[in-house]
């Protein structure tokens, strides 16, 4: 593993883009340092479907594992007290993997659009609960305390921003490990010829099921990560069908061609998002849909594409196309 | 006598009351090399699907070295020694020569935890390199499959099949959609990579010189039937064979 991290050139260009992350979140009045947070880690969700993506699945429903993730965290804080960001992820990953694992079992089982459309229909099943639960606050949902960071409180931000910075260079190098092992070179080999994989002797449904626990786990990540950072959880802006759309949105927009791209989406996104609604109130979606339109159009391998592009002309080694 | 690699017994397929194999009865010893001719439907490619698990048989018998195999998934059929080649390549299309076979070698050698390994490393690429070597396919290992001739990618496609080490080997036409100076070439190394290895290879093939120039025995189908098992020279002198699978005398098939 460690030969991978050292060799990969990827995990040094993003351990550096890390770096300078937290030296700019220092300088940048604090609603900018606020919008990269939230942006990088609603790409921790999108870095979850990005795993799915380069498989040729898509899912519309990923707000499921997204929402489960905020909920732990929520419950976590509130039943048993934990407030310790680190702690709390736990909670949101152990949540969403042992969700993720059982309808796995189902969701290895087909392809394309019923995928999209059956992790669809598990996503609103827990926006129903979720939305009639008194005890969880319905449709308003429930306040969640500020976090600790490793036993310390802290008055601002920043420090959270730094540990959202960390989780997410971290998430980056294990998902660009497991990209770069003979089960990540599975993924791309599923999506090209299935028949021939269960001809090799293993079993196709068994590389989804892994790679769908995979992307479960990062979303609840990311779930868990804004229920802390917005003190917040409820259904709607946790686990409603627009939240899963938000995240394919981001997904297609940002490109499946490196680890980053799903946090470049992610903080392009928020920013798009807040200046939409700043500047056109009433038209904001207007503007979402019409850059996803423009990116179809011009840039059908997203935002990524384009940063690759410029580093091909740059540097004609192989390696650095990765 | 030992036991036979392969025996299969009163095998039987139908679709919906269509019946596409039936009565098969074929026994094959370790190392031979059968050629399995039949004009287009005559049931070739079912016989291959179901010993390799593709299909089901709807009823008979299938052994491999004594041990039934009937109704076997396709990746058990390959961690036991029966593996295949397709009619029309299943290779990773949007992967270099070299990364199609290190993942097939990653997944054939390795397996479990071992998949959390980088397959660029020393012994895999190694043993990627000798395949491409004996299959002469070296000079286009960091080709994208994709981009690769219909005989290049059918010698990938095979290379692919025998990176899980198969003591049975079946191959669907492996010389369909080949230029016909390719295919002497293609065949030549094929069979003498397996020949070398002693494994039991039972091919598909439409074209009577190759047919006669590599097997050792010959299974003839028509109907979903076996019309005539016999040696080459002998099968393609068949009255049956020549009526309902050459369609003419085989002298005028080589002219």
């Amino acid at each position: 593993m460690i030969d991978i991290l050292k060799e990969s050139r990827t995990v040094r260009w993003v351990g550096l883009a890390a770096i300078i992350l937290i030296i700019i979140g220092a300088l940048v009045p604090t609603w900018v340092m606020n919008n990269v947070m939230f942006g990088m880690a609603r790409g921790l969700a999108v870095l979850g479907l990005m795993v799915l993506w380069r498989t040729g699945l898509i899912s519309f429903g990923h707000a499921l594992y997204f929402g489960i993730g905020a909920y732990a965290v929520a419950l976590a804080d509130f039943g048993l007290g934990v407030s310790d960001l680190f702690l709390r992820l736990l909670f949101a990953i152990g949540a969403s993997v042992v969700v993720g694992f059982l309808l796995g079992f189902i969701l290895r089982r087909y392809r394309s659009i019923f995928f999209a459309m059956l992790s669809l229909a598990f996503s609103m099943v827990l926006y129903g609960i979720l939305a009639k639960m008194e005890s969880l606050g319905s449709t308003d949902g429930f306040s969640v305390t500020p976090p600790t960071i490793l036993g310390m409180e802290f008055e601002d931000k920043y420090a959270l921003f730094v540990a959202i910075i960390v989780i997410c260079f971290v998430s980056a190098c294990l998902v660009q490990f497991y990209l770069k092992s003979a089960l990540g070179y599975l993924t791309t080999a599923i999506r090209d010829n299935e028949i021939r994989v269960e001809y090799l002797g293993y079993s196709v449904r068994r590389a989804i099921h892994i790679k769908y626990v995979i992307s479960a786990a990062l979303a609840g990540a990311a779930g868990g990560i804004l229920a802390s950072s917005l003190g917040q959880v409820d259904p709607d802006s946790m686990v409603n069908w627009t939240v899963s759309g938000e995240l394919v949105f981001v997904t297609i927009m940002a490109g499946a061609g490196s680890v980053a791209a799903p946090f470049l989406g992610g903080v392009v996104f928020q920013f798009l998002q807040t200046f939409s609604l700043q500047y056109f109130p009433d038209y904001w979606q207007f503007f979402e849909g019409l850059t996803l339109l423009l990116i179809i159009f011009f840039l059908p391998g997203g935002i990524w594409s384009l940063i690759q592009k410029l580093w091909v002309r740059e540097d004609k080694s192989p390696e650095a196309a990765e | 006598m030992s036991t036979p690699a392969l025996k299969v017994t009163d095998l039987h397929k139908s679709f919906s009351g269509i019946t596409a194999a039936k009565n098969i009865n074929v026994e094959a010893a370790d190392g031979e090399i059968i050629g399995i001719i039949g004009a287009n439907g005559a049931g070739k490619t079912v016989f291959v699907n179901m010993i390799t698990g593709y299909l089901k048989p709807t009823a008979g018998k299938i052994e491999y070295h004594g041990k039934d195999i009937t109704g076997i998934e396709p990746r058990d059929a390959t961690h036991i020694g029966v593996c295949r080649s397709f009619q029309v390549s299943q290779v990773f299309m949007t992967m270099t020569v070299e990364e199609n076979l290190l993942v097939a070698l990653a997944i054939a050698h390795e397996g479990g935890a071992a998949m959390l390994r980088s397959p660029h490393h020393p012994e895999l690429l190694a043993e990627a390199e000798r395949l491409m070597e004996q299959f002469t396919i070296l000079p286009h290992r960091h080709a994208v499959a994709s981009t690769l001739s219909q005989g290049v990618r059918k010698l990938l496609d095979i290379a692919m099949a025998v990176v899980t080490d198969p003591k049975v080997l079946l191959l669907d036409e492996p010389t369909s959609g080949v230029s016909i100076e390719e295919k002497f070439g293609i065949m030549d190394i094929v069979i003498s990579a397996l020949k070398e290895k002693g494994t039991t290879v039972l091919f598909v093939e439409h074209d009577m010189e190759i047919v006669e120039r590599y097997v050792d025995r010959v299974l003839a189908f028509y109907q979903g039937e076996i019309i005539c098992d016999a040696p080459p020279a002998e099968a393609l002198q068949d009255p049956k064979v020549i009526e309902f699978v050459i369609g003419h005398e085989p002298e005028a098939a080589n002219a």
